[in-house]
């Protein structure tokens, strides 16, 4: 017996084609909304602002060293001209991230709620993470036409399952006799949800998120392959003129770019003082000095 | 309620003394039963129809944590649910509130029962009547102390301002209000479980269920958090079910001691009864290492064998002396007309108080540095003391009023029995 199953995909998308285009349209104004405001917002800060604010974050959240790292690396992407097409990249990022983790922290809290949702989801997340990304570029591609917004939506489907998954193995992982606590003391479902899981699952859905900005970061590369810009834009210039300085020079910056989110977002995970209390710490020893008495 | 006392005294296994009977009920079971697994209808079947745990797990794959459980706690009783691990003491505890769902019988609390209340009913129960302690504490690591002991009430709803107040009460009474802007990880384990105990008496329940809550910490800190537990009870009565799985913490807290073996309810009832009359072998073999010091007080063992004379006008010294000739005792206890104990004389110390001639020979002759021993203090203070004086020590009552001695042979005499 023989199923072409090959077929049947082409007769789906195309009938999603002919019947659904004004939904499609609307998908990709929304998304193509939330892309556009932080493409412009990040394209209208000035460089040294924006340098300013990652040493800032760098120093709060990580240390001195990283701070300085940090400044001096992205100095470095300025110099390379590259300035522009990183802001482009990080838009890109910022947005599937912000979209994954709307639609993945509430998946997330429902397969950790219903044992039956999770054996049901877990095969899509296997899906979307193994399927050869350039196999749903070119759907994408077709339903949203080129450029940002089918390139997020593409990213939005490679990056979403780590945020799924961690946020429910996280909510699985707090201790038992903390939900018995919850429960006992009265809290009604989302009293439960709110005061006691999710408080204690952060660190394993603030690691979820890390990993959905690392892959989301792997896959705005690709997806300038259909239009959405930024540094992948310089990589793949470098692979068709077969000009090995720009494309490294493209892949540094990416690099550099994953470097500093990757430490800065997993710092969230973590308890650091308060944001004032690294810039003034003679002013939090006063405090604390106070305290006892 | 008559009818429920008439189907207390059916209950075999469980025996309440007679003068108890008439505290008012707090918390009422009658043959709960918990199955854990899939198939829980035919596994109640197979235990009522007489089958064995283990023909019930190889038909059914079903374990059963409580087996047909009955018995009552009183209004403002210390109620210990006592087993090895594995007894289902803890699972019985949590189907009190609900934690776990109980696969039949009924569960009354004040009147209501409390399996076949709605969730919202539950909640409400949960908020209001029954708080929890637990045996790893499972204080909020993301929350501060103060905000710890405020959770119940302000899960319950209740406004900032007020919740504060109330758990500062809280932790006020347990020592530590110093420590409100702590985090529970600044903490060490017997502070922590301080809190817990904060948390729970914060919404002011009337019960408290309490898993193993002193079993994670360390022996003296244990002793610590038993007496402060008991002073609190002191203060303010309430109902509380304490699971442990060692007899001493039972007997010391204990007016009742519920004692389980693989998921049954073995023998329910004072810790004296359980001492002088265990249910089985199984009862049997937990006190065979207790600490006999720790289970009596002083009042359980001081007897009336010495010889006493009431401290009234008109009697004479020579009369009295009389007496403790004719009983030949060197000692006599003088006691004024209510029984209270007034102080010890011996022999000797009148014959030579009267001699001297002072005026009221009674009071000039009792011999100094002997301090009544309190009834309710555990034998195991009072040891040295007895072993070291050379009269037998009085014991008196929380009224002063003279209980009976504590001879060294007495003494003697309780320990062999106890070995």
């Amino acid at each position: 017996m023989n199923f072409d199953i090959g077929d049947g995909v082409d007769t789906i998308v195309n009938y999603i084609l002919d019947n659904f285009s004004p939904a499609l349209e609307g998908i990709a104004a929304i998304i193509g909304f939330v892309t556009d405001g932080i493409q412009d917002t990040l394209a209208a800060l000035p460089m040294l602002v924006g340098l300013a604010i990652f040493v800032l974050l760098s120093l709060w959240r990580v240390g001195t060293g990283f701070a300085v790292f940090t400044g001096v690396a992205l100095w470095l992407v300025d110099t390379m001209g590259l300035w522009p097409a990183m802001m482009e990249t990080l838009s890109l990022v910022i947005a599937s991230t912000v979209i994954a983790m709307l639609i993945g922290l509430p998946l997330g809290i429902a397969m950790a709620a219903k044992d039956s949702v999770a054996s049901s989801i877990r095969p899509v997340l296997d899906l979307m993470q193994t399927m050869p990304a350039f196999v749903y570029l070119i759907p994408a591609a077709m339903f949203f036409g080129l450029g940002a917004v089918p390139g997020t939506i593409a990213t939005v489907i490679f990056s979403m399952p780590p945020v799924v998954r961690l946020t429910n193995l996280g909510i699985r992982q707090v201790d038992v006799e903390f939900v018995e606590a919850g429960q006992a003391f009265g809290c009604t479902a989302s009293q439960l949800l709110f005061k006691v899981q999710l408080p204690n699952a952060l660190p394993s859905i603030m690691a979820g998120i890390n990993q959905t900005i690392m892959l989301s970061l792997s896959m705005v590369v690709i997806a300038s392959m259909i239009g959405a810009g930024g540094l992948g834009n310089t990589v793949l210039t470098g692979i068709q003129r077969l000009d090995v300085g720009t494309g490294f020079e493209g892949g540094l910056a990416v690099v550099i770019l994953a470097v500093v989110l990757d430490r800065i977002t997993q710092s969230f995970g973590k308890e650091r003082p308060v944001f004032w209390r690294t810039f003034f710490p003679k002013a939090a020893r006063q405090q604390t000095e106070q305290a006892p008495a | 309620m008559p009818w429920r006392k008439a189907e207390k005294n059916m209950e075999a296994n469980t025996s309440v003394p007679v003068s108890e009977e008439d505290r008012r009920l707090k918390i009422s079971l009658k043959n709960v039963f918990k199955v854990f697994g899939e198939r829980p209808d035919k596994a109640l079947a197979m235990v009522k129809s007489g089958k064995s745990k283990t023909e019930i797990h190889a038909e059914t794959g079903c374990a059963i944590g409580v087996n047909d459980a009955s018995f009552d706690v009183k209004d403002g009783e210390i109620f210990v649910i006592m087993g090895l691990s594995g007894s289902g003491k803890s699972t019985l505890l949590r189907l009190l509130n609900r934690l776990i769902e109980p696969t039949a019988g009924s569960i009354e609390i004040d009147g209501r029962d409390i399996t076949k209340m709605s969730r919202k009913e539950l909640i409400d129960v949960r908020r209001r009547d029954i708080s929890m302690v637990f045996q790893s504490f499972a204080l909020l690591p993301n929350r501060t102390v103060l905000n710890n002991a405020a959770f119940g009430l302000e899960v319950a709803g209740v406004g900032e301002a007020e919740r504060t107040e109330k758990a500062m009460v809280a932790l006020r009474a347990v020592g530590l209000e110093g420590y409100a802007d702590s985090r529970p990880n600044q903490l060490s384990g017997g502070m922590k479980q301080r809190v817990g105990l904060a948390r729970a008496l914060a919404s002011e329940p009337t019960i408290l269920l309490m898993d193993e809550a002193f079993s994670a910490l360390d022996p003296l800190i244990r002793t610590e958090m038993q007496d402060e537990l008991v002073r609190l009870q002191a203060e303010h009565s309430r109902t509380i079910v304490f699971v442990s799985h060692d007899l001493d913490e039972a007997m010391r807290i204990g007016d009742r001691i519920c004692i389980m073996q693989n998921g049954s309810v073995i023998q329910v009832g004072t810790p004296d009864e359980i001492v002088t009359q265990p249910a089985n072998d199984y009862v049997r073999s937990f006190f065979r290492n207790v600490d006999v010091t720790q289970v009596f007080k002083a009042g359980d063992i001081a007897r009336q064998t010495q010889v006493t004379i009431i401290d009234r006008q008109g009697v004479s010294v020579a009369a009295a002396l009389e007496r403790m000739q004719n009983f030949d005792r060197e000692y006599a206890i003088v006691l004024g007309r209510d029984k209270k104990y007034h102080g010890m004389v011996s022999q000797t110390s009148l014959v030579e108080k009267v001699r001297t001639g002072s005026t009221d020979p009674y009071r000039n002759a009792f011999l100094a540095d002997i301090e009544p021993i309190a009834a309710s203090e555990p034998l195991a203070t009072v040891l040295g003391r007895v072993a070291g004086s050379t009269w037998p020590l009085p014991v008196v009552d929380e009224q002063g009023r003279y209980v009976g001695s504590i001879s060294k042979s007495v003494l003697l005499e309780t320990l062999d029995r106890a070995s």
